[in-house]
């Protein structure tokens, strides 16, 4: 193994792609929040244009705020609104997770194995409460 | 000798420091208004353009889109450079981005204080 090492060394720096983080990579927990923490963000932007158009129409006429709101009483429509509402919670408990972190409170590997769980169960749970009290 | 690859994008500090007040701005928006939504319940077309009509939920949401454009640019550069590796596309998104950040800027502004 080490002369292996010597006679080819190997390729640095090594480039992931999103192919080798989807597939290849087998990532801890901490690993899976961060990835969906990117996830739920390009989520978000890419939807930022129709969440803007319907906030306008929403808010031009009575018209315009009825034909919002039958808008979103499609099946499909709340699907897409219940992965936002999911993107947003995950994006803003993982966000807040990071802050922390940041500012060195629970950075141990323990600690941040653990509110790792804690981000999951907080983010699962607002998502249902939400989608429970608006979608349904 | 050091082969140093010019990879593009200024990457430092600053922008660090920037995600997260905008981070935080955003946070405590989502709090603000959620708060609001919840206490006003607003059902019908009156009381929900009451509520964005108030001058201080105006004003907040102006604060909370700006801090959002901002840290979804840097957060879709990140994403850009990690993922893309062709630079004239990776340079074409940047740009698309951009364009529709501040395209959605000019939008919000019109939205608040246009029409509200």
């Amino acid at each position: 193994m080490a002369d292996t090492c010597q006679t080819s060394p190997r390729k640095r720096p090594k480039f992931l792609g999103l192919a080798d983080i989807s597939f290849r990579i087998h990532l801890p927990l901490p690993g899976k929040l961060s990835i969906l923490h990117r996830v739920s963000g390009a989520l978000l932007f890419l939807m930022l244009g129709p969440i803007l158009y319907y906030f306008q129409l929403s808010l031009t006429s009575p018209a315009g705020f009825e034909h919002f709101k039958n808008f979103a009483a499609h099946p499909c429509v709340r699907l897409v609104c219940a992965g936002l509402i999911w993107a947003y919670m995950h994006h803003f408990c993982a966000g807040i997770r990071f802050l922390l972190i940041d500012m060195q409170v629970g950075a141990s590997l323990a600690a941040a194995r653990f509110s790792t769980l804690i981000v999951f169960a907080v983010s699962l749970g607002a998502t249902i409460a939400l989608c429970w009290r608006i979608l349904l | 000798m050091i082969n140093r690859i010019v990879v593009g994008a200024r990457y430092g500090l600053k922008d660090w420091i920037i995600q997260r007040v905008t981070a935080v701005v955003m946070a405590v928006y989502t709090l603000f208004i959620g708060i609001v939504l919840v206490a006003v319940r607003p059902a019908d077309f009156s009381v929900w353009i009451a509520v964005f009509s108030h001058g201080m939920v105006k004003f907040a949401t102006f604060l909370f889109a700006l801090s959002l454009f901002y840290h979804a640019w840097i957060g879709m550069r990140d994403l850009w450079m990690d993922y893309i590796k062709p630079v004239g596309l990776r340079l074409t998104l940047h740009v698309l981005t951009i364009l529709a950040l501040v395209g959605y800027t000019g939008w919000v502004i019109e939205i608040l204080f246009w029409r509200l």
